[in-house]
């Protein structure tokens, strides 16, 4: 276990979860590959906190947990879009009976 | 050595879950493999000592969101179309490949300036004791016995940061939170149901 | 020795007076407005002594010269403020503050009760300011900031009553056809300015008065001799292009006598001493640069020339009193810039500082006859000598003055000007120098003739009714006269305030020639021979080696007798039996036929100005030329433009398919494009 290889596992998992969310065309998907992202970011965070000094030694060793705190963050954010992004999914489907992406084109011009 | 095979077992677990989860035709199945990436992704950060954040993304993400996802496959009764693929699967593929390929590079040819050993124990426990104190025996533990420095791991804690150096993002999560909360109800009730 | 202060206080007086008229005066206390005139004047007194004490330092042989200070530097050019005092300013500060200072004191008179009076005297304050700004500014650039400025004050106080459409016409008029000479300045100054380089090479800066002094010098004479040829030529005749406008030089000349439509003493002040002197004063000023362009100096002699013959004509048909000063003031610049052209420094600048004097006189005289008969129209007046006798007086002593009797001001300048005339004429047989002498004595015969009519129809014979008369003629033929005219006739002299300076107007009229003379004698009152003319030579570069010219009995005989022609005939013609009824017949004058009809329609030059140049030519060759640049040209550019962004913008569309993930697509890949940019650049570690 090394930063290295935390990073690669979290690169590929973002890339993972980036593929489905391209290629998926059902909405529901492609927020679960959404959150799969995220998670990959939040395993990013917590690996370089704590495997790279900040400067935390020489200030305050409270800093060290700077990571950790993005990561509350991203959860609290993240929550709060699929939250809301479900309600918009069921909002259209009520309208439109379908949750296709590739049928919702009215950004089209 | 336990580390190191609790390692690359969560690695298979959470690839493998998020492969399924992409790649599945039924949805029920997605949601469920992401629940089990979930408690992968919560494996790793108390491999990481993070052991508050794991309890928290059991908590928030298998507990709340996976049933999320759940209601509205079920709520959704697009359930029997399944998880089709759209028409760009190449892009799709080869766009997500290429970062990865650039990502890594990035990765391994870095020099990652990584902390001394003689501090990991130092941070680790600081990281795992995010919230809540640290005994007596956790410090003879992790041989730290300077009391100076027994105390400034006992004052850094994770609340410290977000009431303080965050607070401003975080009420600013509250108030997003807020507003995610009327916006779903909104958008939820709909039209009809005034 | 003087401190800068003191002279800067001279122009910064008039400066605040019009700050604290226009923002305190007149936004607080309006119903005191009076207030704001006695604010001016005693600005104007104490500016008037201390340009009294600046010229008695510059007359006892003090050279002043002042630091400028740095106000811009762009490049190799250098934007200064500054003084500059030689004897010429010294003169025209006296000129200026003591002539606007009795217009100010007659004002209060002539102007009361008028609903704007704080506005009146915020302009005068203004425009007074601006033309000390002009006769003390050391850059040529500071100059032109204050020739402008006086051009706006004059745009301003001509149409001071601007509900008039006659007075906004008449101020509309005065600031374009003076803007059209302006640009030749502005030209002349971008010229400089290109200059600057090769003027900073030897440490001069091309908008220093003195250095452009310097930079016109031959070598001989210790100068730089860095202008000459075309470049000189054109650079002069650009700023005598500026001068000829403000200075009402032919054809530049249609402005002035419209300018009448001010208030009688913003005549006074814009044809004595501040506007029109301006011009005459920028050639003086920048003489030593025009004296080395032999062409420049014919051309602005035969300018000069004509316009004094041409606008004495003129002065001849007119009926408006003030109109016929106007045509008078311009034909005496006339005389000015023909003596500039001629190399007569000296009797030009003397006669500009005499003319100030007798010219306001006659303006105020002019003012006072107007508040007693209510009109200006001379066809109207009559036998106001008994009534007026104080106006009179003045007026005769002006006009006398005027067309250069003997022991008045007017005749020693204009005398010094003839003399100079007569010695270029008898360089050769038939030169320039002849032409300019000729018509310039038929200038006096003209200007005799018309100063006898002008008294003879407002002072001599009946009383023809006045302003009531005209408005009830001008009823019976349909015409609305405006309130040009009003119906208030009270035949008595002007009240106090508007005769005193009369009485010193006269005074100084009569007595001021003599700080040049008597000419054939070696002192009087310790004023030695040809002090004035000698004194304001002094402000010129040695190497031109001017010197004063010895009286001629013969020109002043020439020009005495040419003047008593003049007024016997003008005296013969109005003083007969026609104007001793209050009904007279035709004005003599128009038995002059076709000559008449030209005159009176002044040589068809607002004619050709208003209905051929700007109609026909400008609205319909330019405009249309302009108009079809703009309909096919710029419109078409514009419109091309407009078309080809709608049909791009329409191939663009075709990229929003609405697919959100081909968007994120495209998102990745510009990241991936960063991102390898950035690992190939290999500055991440």
């Amino acid at each position: 276990m090394s930063l290295e290889s935390l990073l690669a596992i979290a690169a590929i998992l973002f890339c993972i979860g980036l593929y489905g969310a391209l290629s998926r065309s059902n909405v529901i998907a492609v927020f679960m590959s959404i959150e799969i992202m995220f998670n990959a970011v939040n395993l990013t965070f917590v690996a370089f906190g704590r495997y790279i000094t900040p400067l935390a030694f020489d200030v305050n060793l409270g800093s060290l947990l700077t990571g950790q705190v993005f990561v509350i963050f991203v959860i609290t954010v993240a929550a709060a879009e699929i939250a809301l992004g479900l309600g918009i999914v069921l909002a259209l489907y009520r309208s439109t009976n379908s949750i296709d992406l590739s049928q919702i084109v009215r950004l089209k011009h | 050595m336990i580390h190191d095979i609790a390692f690359w077992s969560l690695s298979v677990i959470t690839i493998v879950s998020a492969i399924g989860v992409v790649v599945t035709k039924d949805l029920f199945r997605s949601a469920l493999l992401l629940a089990v990436f979930f408690v992968g992704i919560a494996g790793f950060f108390f491999l990481l000592s993070a052991e508050f954040l794991a309890v928290v993304q059991v908590l928030i993400y298998v507990g709340a969101i996976s049933i999320l996802f759940i209601f509205a496959v079920m709520l959704t009764s697009d359930i029997q179309r399944g998880n089709p693929a759209n028409r760009m699967q190449v892009v799709a593929m080869v766009v997500p490949a290429l970062l990865l390929v650039a990502v890594l590079l990035g990765v391994f040819t870095s020099q990652w300036v990584e902390l001394d050993a003689e501090v990991q124990d130092t941070v680790d426990l600081v990281h795992t004791r995010a919230v809540g104190g640290i005994s007596e025996s956790e410090f003879a533990a992790a041989v730290i016995d300077d009391e100076f420095s027994q105390k400034a791991i006992q004052e850094a804690d994770i609340a410290d940061l977000l009431v303080g150096e965050y607070v401003l993002a975080f009420e600013g999560v509250s108030v997003l939170l807020l507003g995610a909360l009327i916006g779903s109800l909104a958008l939820a009730r709909g039209k009809g149901s005034r | 020795m003087i401190s800068e202060w003191l002279v800067w206080s001279v122009f910064l007086l008039p400066v605040a007076a019009f700050i604290v008229i226009s923002l305190v005066v007149r936004p607080l206390f309006n119903r005191y407005a009076v207030v704001s005139g006695l604010i001016l004047i005693v600005c104007l007194t104490i500016s008037f002594l201390i340009s009294v004490y600046v010229l008695a330092i510059v007359a006892s042989g003090v050279n002043l010269v002042f630091e400028a200070h740095d106000w811009l530097i762009l490049g190799s050019a250098k934007i200064s403020i500054g003084l500059l005092v030689d004897s010429v300013t010294a003169i025209m500060l006296v000129v200026v503050t003591g002539v606007s200072l009795l217009v100010q004191i007659y004002s209060l008179g002539y102007m009361k009760g008028d609903p704007s009076f704080c506005r009146y005297y915020a302009y005068m304050a203004l425009f007074t300011a601006s033309m000390i700004g002009v006769v003390i500014a050391v850059n040529i650039v500071q100059l032109y900031a204050f020739w402008e400025l006086v051009g706006v004050s004059s745009y301003l106080l001509i149409g001071f009553w601007h509900e008039r459409s006659s007075a906004a016409a008449a101020a509309k008029k005065a600031f374009i056809i003076t803007r059209i000479g302006d640009v030749g300045f502005l030209l002349a100054i971008v010229y400089l300015f290109v200059q600057s380089d090769s003027f900073g090479a030897i440490g001069l800066n091309s908008l220093h008065i003195p250095d452009i002094w310097i930079a016109a010098q031959p070598l001989a004479a210790g100068g730089a001799a860095l202008l000459g040829g075309t470049g000189l030529l054109f650079l002069t005749l650009g700023i005598f292009a500026g001068a000829a406008g403000k200075s009402g030089q032919f054809p530049l000349h249609t402005w002035l006598p419209d300018a009448m439509e001010g208030p009688t003493p913003v005549s006074a002040l814009i044809h004595a001493a501040t506007m029109v002197a301006a011009g005459v004063f920028l050639v003086a000023r920048l003489y030593p640069v025009f004296e080395q362009s032999s062409d420049t100096m014919l051309i602005i002699a035969i300018i000069g020339a004509v316009t004094a013959f041409v606008a004495a004509a003129l002065g001849l048909v007119m009926n408006d009193i003030k109109r016929v000063m106007a045509y008078s003031t311009v034909s005496q610049l006339g005389y000015m810039m023909a003596a500039l052209g001629l190399g007569a420094f000296g009797p030009a600048m003397f006669h500009l500082f005499t003319h100030a004097f007798f010219k306001a006189l006659l303006f105020l005289c002019a003012g006072s006859v107007n508040h007693a008969a209510g009109t200006f129209n001379m066809q109207y007046m009559g036998g106001l000598r008994k009534s007026m006798p104080i106006t009179y007086v003045a007026t005769i002593i002006g006009a006398l003055s005027l067309v250069g009797i003997i022991p008045f001001a007017g005749f020693w300048s204009k005398d010094e000007i003839l003399m100079s005339a007569n010695v270029a004429s008898n360089l050769t047989v038939i030169s320039v120098g002849t032409i300019v002498f000729i018509l310039l004595l038929a200038g006096v015969f003209l200007t005799a003739l018309y100063s006898a009519r002008m008294i003879h129809l407002t002072f001599h014979g009946q009383f023809r009714g006045g302003g009531t008369r005209e408005i009830s003629d001008a009823e019976s033929r349909g015409v609305d006269l405006g309130p040009n005219v009003s119906s208030h006739v009270h035949l008595a002299e002007s009240p106090i305030l508007m005769v005193v300076p009369l009485l010193i107007l006269s005074f100084l009229t009569v007595t001021v020639g003599y700080i040049s003379n008597p000419q054939w004698v070696k002192s009087v009152f310790g004023i030695p021979k040809h002090w004035i003319t000698e004194f304001l030579i002094e402000s010129l570069p040695a190497y031109l080696n001017m010197h004063s010219l010895e009286f001629d009995p013969l020109v002043a005989v020439i020009s005495t007798v040419i003047v008593l022609i003049g007024l016997s005939i003008g005296s013969w013609v109005y003083l007969g039996s026609r104007y001793a009824s209050p009904n007279p017949s035709e004005d003599p004058i128009s038995r002059l036929g076709p000559l008449y009809v030209i005159l009176s329609n002044k040589y068809y030059i607002d004619y050709l100005y208003e209905n051929i140049i700007v109609r026909k030519l400008f609205y319909t060759a330019i405009v249309g030329i302009s108009d079809a640049f703009d309909k096919y040209i710029v419109d078409g550019v514009f419109n091309g433009l407009g078309i080809a962004s709608k049909k791009l913008g329409r191939a663009l569309t075709m990229l929003q398919t609405g697919q959100v993930q081909l968007y994120t697509i495209v998102a990745v890949a510009g990241t991936i494009i960063l991102l390898a940019i950035y690992l190939a650049s290999g500055s991440w570690n």
